[in-house]
C-alpha cells in the first residue's frame, strides 16, 4: 500500500498514506514510527480517541480497524494505510446516537467519560458480531477497556440493555405534566 | 415519607452524557491553541542525590527548543497543599528527594523534540544514601530527607480523649493487633495535563483539576500575583480521586515556560510520570488496641500509627489527622487515644486518595474488631450492632453527628446478604465478612486558613424564560456534580431540568467554590445552588403575583409553570413571567452562598474530620477461597448506605459501585511497588492491577430512606464513604473463610495461599 515516500533534508523518511476514517479518505504524511492514535488526534483532530497509557493497557484509544477493536496506540499509522477505521466520532450517524451510546447515557454508565469512547467501540464491535451476548461475553468484550469510575456495573447493564433494544431503564422516566411546553 | 419532588430524587440522564458518549467532550490534552508549544519536565533518576551541576547548553542549542528552565529561572518560594509544611520547590536546587523529583523543563515545537532535549540536559549528581523504609526512617543514623525535619518526622500527633488508662484498666478484655496498609495510587484514566498562557500580566491555565480555586490560590501565591490575574479553567476531567487536587509541576513549570516564550505551552504527565508524581494513599503501619466489656461493648481504643509520607507533605498532614479522626465514628466509645508519626522517605509524596486517610485505619479497626469478637465468641454482626453509633451523638473527638442510621445499615445488610443463614450453614472454603464506614460530607474547614464561604453559586434565568444557566465553581470530575446541581437548581426554582445549562469551574466566570474533595459538593455547593434557585423563584412569584393579581403566598411553581394554590387554572409559564421581569426590572438573577457552622473542638488538629454531616454505611461480602491456589472468588457484595436524601439514584449507585471497585482493588490487587533504589517497579496499568470488567463481582447496593436535617433537601455524602468499609470487609470475609488472618494489604492470592499453607503446617505439627 505504501506507494509514496518523501525523505527530508535530515534524512527522515515520511510516508504519504490514506486512512479511511469514518467513511472519509484522509491523506496524511507520516513518519514510519507515527502511532495511529497520535495521527488521529494530532493530524486529523479526532480527539475523541483518548490516550491513557500509550502502552496498550487501558483501552482508551480503542478504534475499530476493519471492524475489529484495536488499541490505536499500538498500531502504526502505516499499518492502517488504506484500511477502514471507525473512531468514536463516526459512531453516531447524522447526530443520531447509536443504541449503545443512548443506552450508556440513560443507564448512567458514563462518569468521567474518559474511557467511554473506547468502551462504546468495544461494545459496538461485540454487538455487531454477536447481537445478543451473555453477560460474561459483554464483560470479556470490554475487559481491555479500563474504567476507574463505575466498577463496570452500569456499563455492563447498558450494553446488555442495548442488545435487547431497551435504551433506558424503567426508573428513568420521571413525572411530567401533560402539555408542559418547556 | 417525604413529599414528592419533580426533579430531585429522579435518575435524570447526565447533562454531559451526549458530549462524552460521542467523543465531543474536550479534556485538557484535546485542546490546541495557535502557536502552542509542548513542554516536558526532566526528573531525577535517583531517590536521593545532591545536584552538583546542571548544563542545559546542548539542549538549548537543539533546533525546535524554545526554552529550557531550571531552579535558576523560577521562584524559590516553597509550596505545598497543607500550609503548615510548605516544603516543595518548582525545581530542586540543592538535592533531589525521590525518583521523579523535578529538575528542569523544556518547551519545544513538538513533543518528540521535548524528549530529545531532555536527554541533552546534563545533570551531575552525587548520589546519597536514601530513606526507603518508613518503619525505620526515624531511627538514629538515618539520612535526613529534609535537613530541617529531625528524625524525618513530618507530622507528629498525640491526642487523648476521655480517660484512656482507666478504661483499659476496667476493660474485661484488651487486645492489640498490628496491620500494614500498602501504598496505592488514584490512577485516573486521564493523565494530568495543563495548558498555560499569558496575556500581558495575566496568566490563564486550562487544567485537569479538582479545584480551580486552590490552583488559583497557590499559583498566585507562588508567582506573587493577584488572584484576579490568575484564571484557572477546568476542562472535562477524566477522573481525579484526590490526585488532581493540587497544582503540579505542569502548572508551575508551564506558567514559567509560557511566560518566557510568550506562547501557550501544553504539558502532560505520561502514565509513569503520573505514578511518580503520585500523591496516592500512604502506606501505613497500624497498631490498634481496644478494651471491651464482656458483652463486646467497646470502652476504649488506642490507635498507634506510622505513615509513609514520601518526600513532600502534599496534603499529608490532613491525611495523618484523618487516619485517627474518623475511627470513633461508626462505633460509640468515649475513650480514645491516637498517636501518629508521618515520616519523610525518599519516595514519591502521598496525599489524599478517595476516603482520605480513613480506609486503611478502618481496615485495621474492623479486622481487629473481628478478632475481638472471635476472642469473646460473639458474631461479628452482633458486636457491630451492639456498638453502632446512634443519631444526635458526639464523638470523643468532638464531632457532632446528626442523622445516623448505622444500626439500620447493618441490620439491612444482614438481611440482604443472608448473613445468619450463611453463618449457620458453613461451606468449606467459603467466608462472609462485614465492615462499616463513615465519611465527612465536606470538610468543616478549608485547606488553607480563610474565612471565605465554602461554596457559592448564581443562576441567570434567560430573558425569555426558556433556559436557565447555573454558574458554579463546583467541579465535575465524573461524579456527576454538574447534573445533580442542575437538578437541585431546577427543583428550587420550580423549573425543568431539561432547560438547565451550566457553566462551572472557571475562576473568572464562576463564583468561588473549593472544589471536588472531601465529598462536599452535593451538600455544600448544593446548598448554595438551592438558595440561588429559591431567590429566582421568589422573584418569579413576585412578578407573577402582579401579573395575576394574586398574593405571592398563593403562588408556587413547578416544572416551569407558575400556578395558584387556591384557584385552578390561574397559571403562567416561566416564559411569560421571565419576559415581563426582564422588560420591567432587567436580568433575573439568583445567588446563594454556603458557609458551614463553627464545628469541632479546640485541641490541636481538631478541625480535621469536622463536617456538618456524616454518611454511614455497612458492607457484607462473601468469598470462596481456593486452598490450592489462594485464589479469592468474590461471590457477592452487599452495600447499604445512609446518605440522606438521594438527588439522583443512578448516579448515586454509580458512586457506590466505583468506590467499592476501588476498595476491592486496594483490598486484593493494587500496590505501588519499589525496588531497592526507590524506583517504581510497576508504573503502568499492566502491573498496577486495577480490576477489569471480568474481575468485578456482583454488587447489590441499597440506600436507606434517610434525611440529614442540615443538608439541602436532607442530602449528605456518598462518593468516598463507600470505599471505607470495603478493605475491612474483604479482610473479614477472607478471615472467616480461612480461620487465619492476613495482616497486611493487599490481601493477595499469594499471601492467602501462604497463610493457608502455614496453618496446615501448624495443624500438622500440633497433631504430630
Amino acid at each position: 500500500m505504501i506507494n509514496r515516500t518523501i525523505t527530508d533534508t535530515d534524512g527522515v523518511k515520511r510516508y504519504l498514506i490514506t486512512l479511511n476514517v469514518n467513511g472519509d479518505a484522509r491523506t496524511v504524511l507520516v513518519k514510519g514510527n507515527a502511532i495511529l492514535a497520535n495521527v488521529l488526534r494530532d493530524e486529523l483532530n479526532l480527539t475523541g480517541t483518548k490516550k491513557g497509557c500509550e502502552l496498550g493497557d487501558c483501552g482508551s484509544c480503542t478504534v475499530l480497524l476493519e471492524g475489529k477493536p484495536v488499541d490505536s496506540c499500538m498500531v502504526l499509522a502505516l499499518e492502517a494505510d488504506g484500511r477502514e477505521i471507525i473512531t468514536i466520532e463516526g459512531v453516531a450517524v447524522n447526530s443520531k446516537l447509536d443504541a449503545i451510546q443512548e443506552s450508556m447515557i440513560n443507564h448512567a454508565a458514563i462518569q468521567c467519560g474518559y474511557c467511554t469512547p473506547g468502551m462504546v467501540l468495544s461494545a459496538k464491535a461485540l454487538l455487531t458480531r454477536n447481537p445478543h451476548p451473555t453477560e460474561p461475553e459483554v464483560r470479556e468484550a470490554i475487559s481491555g477497556n479500563l474504567c476507574r469510575c463505575t466498577g463496570y456495573v452500569h456499563i455492563v447493564e447498558a450494553v446488555l440493555a442495548a442488545s435487547e433494544g431497551r435504551l433506558a431503564p424503567g426508573e428513568h422516566e420521571y413525572p411530567r405534566e401533560e402539555g408542559d411546553s418547556i | 415519607m417525604s413529599k414528592k419532588y419533580s426533579v430531585i430524587g429522579h435518575s435524570v440522564p447526565r447533562i454531559d452524557g451526549p458530549e462524552k458518549a460521542t467523543g465531543a467532550a474536550k479534556y485538557t490534552l484535546d485542546l490546541k491553541f495557535p502557536n502552542m508549544l509542548y513542554g516536558k519536565i526532566l526528573t531525577s533518576p535517583h531517590a536521593h542525590a545532591r545536584i552538583i551541576s546542571i548544563d542545559t547548553s546542548e539542549a538549548e542549542a537543539l533546533p525546535g527548543v524554545k526554552a529550557v528552565i531550571t531552579h535558576k529561572d523560577v521562584p524559590t518560594l516553597k509550596y505545598g497543599l497543607s500550609p503548615a509544611r510548605w516544603d516543595e520547590n518548582i525545581f530542586c536546587s540543592d538535592k533531589v528527594r525521590f525518583v521523579g523529583d523535578k529538575v528542569a523543563a523544556v518547551a519545544c515545537l513538538d513533543e518528540s523534540t521535548c524528549y530529545k532535549a531532555l536527554k541533552l540536559i546534563k545533570v551531575e549528581y552525587e548520589v546519597l544514601p536514601a530513606v526507603l523504609n518508613f518503619l525505620t526512617a526515624m531511627n538514629e543514623g538515618q539520612p535526613l530527607v529534609h535537613d530541617e525535619y529531625e528524625k524525618n518526622i513530618n507530622t507528629e500527633i498525640h491526642q487523648e480523649f476521655g480517660d484512656v488508662a482507666k478504661a483499659f484498666a476496667e476493660a474485661y478484655h484488651v487486645r492489640t493487633d498490628t496491620f500494614i496498609g500498602q501504598r496505592t495510587y488514584q490512577c485516573p484514566i486521564e493523565p494530568h495535563a495543563a495548558i498555560s498562557m499569558w496575556d500581558e500580566g495575566k496568566l490563564t491555565v486550562y487544567s485537569s483539576t479538582q479545584s480551580p480555586h486552590y490552583f488559583q490560590h497557590y499559583i498566585a501565591r507562588e508567582f506573587g500575583m493577584d488572584m484576579g490575574d490568575v484564571r484557572i479553567i477546568k476542562t472535562f476531567v477524566g477522573g481525579g480521586f484526590g490526585g488532581k487536587l493540587e497544582p503540579t509541576g505542569l502548572e508551575f513549570a508551564g506558567a514559567v515556560l509560557a511566560k518566557l516564550t510568550s506562547r501557550p505551552v501544553r504539558m502532560f504527565y505520561d502514565r509513569a510520570e503520573m505514578f511518580a508524581h503520585n500523591r496516592g494513599r500512604h502506606a501505613q503501619q497500624m497498631e490498634i488496641t481496644t478494651g471491651v466489656d464482656k458483652n463486646g461493648k467497646i470502652l476504649v481504643a488506642h490507635a498507634n500509627f506510622k505513615m509513609d509520607g514520601g518526600a513532600y507533605t502534599s496534603l499529608g498532614i490532613a491525611s495523618a489527622y484523618y487516619a485517627g479522626a474518623l475511627l470513633p465514628m461508626t462505633y460509640e466509645f468515649d475513650n480514645f487515644k491516637f498517636d501518629m508519626y508521618r515520616v519523610y522517605t525518599n519516595l514519591p509524596a502521598c496525599g489524599a486518595q478517595r476516603g482520605h486517610g480513613a480506609p486503611q485505619p478502618k481496615y485495621a479497626f474492623e479486622s481487629h474488631l473481628d478478632n475481638v469478637a472471635k476472642d469473646l465468641g460473639i458474631d461479628p454482626m452482633d458486636i457491630r450492632i451492639l456498638n453502632a453509633r446512634r443519631p444526635n451523638t458526639v464523638t470523643p473527638n468532638d464531632f457532632k453527628v446528626n442523622s445516623c442510621h448505622m444500626r439500620e445499615c447493618l441490620e439491612r445488610a444482614r438481611e440482604m446478604s443472608g448473613w445468619d443463614e450463611k453463618k449457620k450453614n458453613r461451606i468449606p472454603g467459603r467466608g462472609i465478612g462485614v465492615s462499616t464506614g463513615s465519611f465527612v460530607t465536606g470538610a468543616g474547614y478549608p485547606i488553607y486558613r480563610t474565612d471565605l464561604p465554602h461554596a457559592s453559586a448564581f443562576i441567570r434565568l434567560n430573558e425569555d424564560g426558556t433556559a436557565a444557566t447555573l454558574y458554579t465553581g463546583a467541579v465535575e470530575i465524573g461524579q456527576g456534580s454538574d447534573t445533580v446541581l442542575c437538578q437541585m437548581a431546577a427543583e428550587a426554582m420550580g423549573y425543568c431540568y431539561e432547560n438547565m445549562k451550566i457553566i462551572a469551574a472557571d475562576t473568572e466566570i464562576t463564583p468561588l467554590d473549593f472544589g471536588a474533595y472531601a465529598s462536599r459538593q452535593t451538600y455544600m455547593s448544593g446548598t448554595a445552588v438551592k438558595l440561588a434557585g429559591e431567590e429566582i423563584k421568589k422573584q418569579i412569584l413576585d412578578m407573577a403575583s402582579a401579573m395575576l393579581s394574586l398574593p405571592a403566598e398563593d403562588l408556587d411553581s413547578d416544572n416551569g409553570i407558575v400556578f395558584s394554590k387556591s384557584r385552578e387554572g390561574k397559571t403562567l409559564t416561566f416564559q411569560e413571567v421571565a419576559r415581563k421581569h426582564f422588560v420591567l426590572k432587567g436580568p433575573l438573577l439568583g445567588k446563594g452562598v454556603y458557609t458551614p457552622p463553627r464545628l469541632g473542638g479546640t485541641f490541636k488538629g481538631a478541625p480535621v474530620g469536622t463536617s456538618p454531616a456524616y454518611s454511614f454505611g455497612a458492607q457484607v461480602g462473601e468469598v470462596q477461597i481456593d486452598a490450592e491456589t489462594g485464589e479469592i472468588n468474590v461471590l457477592g457484595i452487599w452495600d447499604v448506605h445512609d446518605c440522606g436524601k438521594v438527588i439522583n439514584p443512578r448516579l448515586l449507585h454509580g458512586q457506590v459501585h466505583g468506590a467499592l471497585f476501588m476498595g476491592m482493588g486496594e483490598s486484593v490487587w493494587e500496590e505501588v511497588l519499589f525496588d531497592d533504589k526507590g524506583r517504581i517497579l510497576n508504573p503502568e496499568l499492566a502491573n498496577y492491577r486495577m480490576l477489569t470488567a471480568m474481575d468485578m463481582p456482583p454488587i447489590e447496593s441499597e440506600v436507606l430512606d434517610t434525611y440529614e436535617p442540615s443538608g439541602p433537601w436532607g442530602a449528605k455524602e456518598v462518593g468516598e464513604g463507600a470505599t471505607n468499609p470495603t478493605l475491612g470487609m474483604f479482610s473479614n470475609a477472607i478471615f472467616d473463610a480461612m480461620g487465619v488472618r492476613v495482616n497486611s494489604l493487599p490481601l493477595t492470592y499469594e499471601k492467602v495461599w501462604r497463610a493457608l499453607k502455614e496453618k496446615r503446617e501448624r495443624e500438622a505439627a500440633e497433631k504430630a
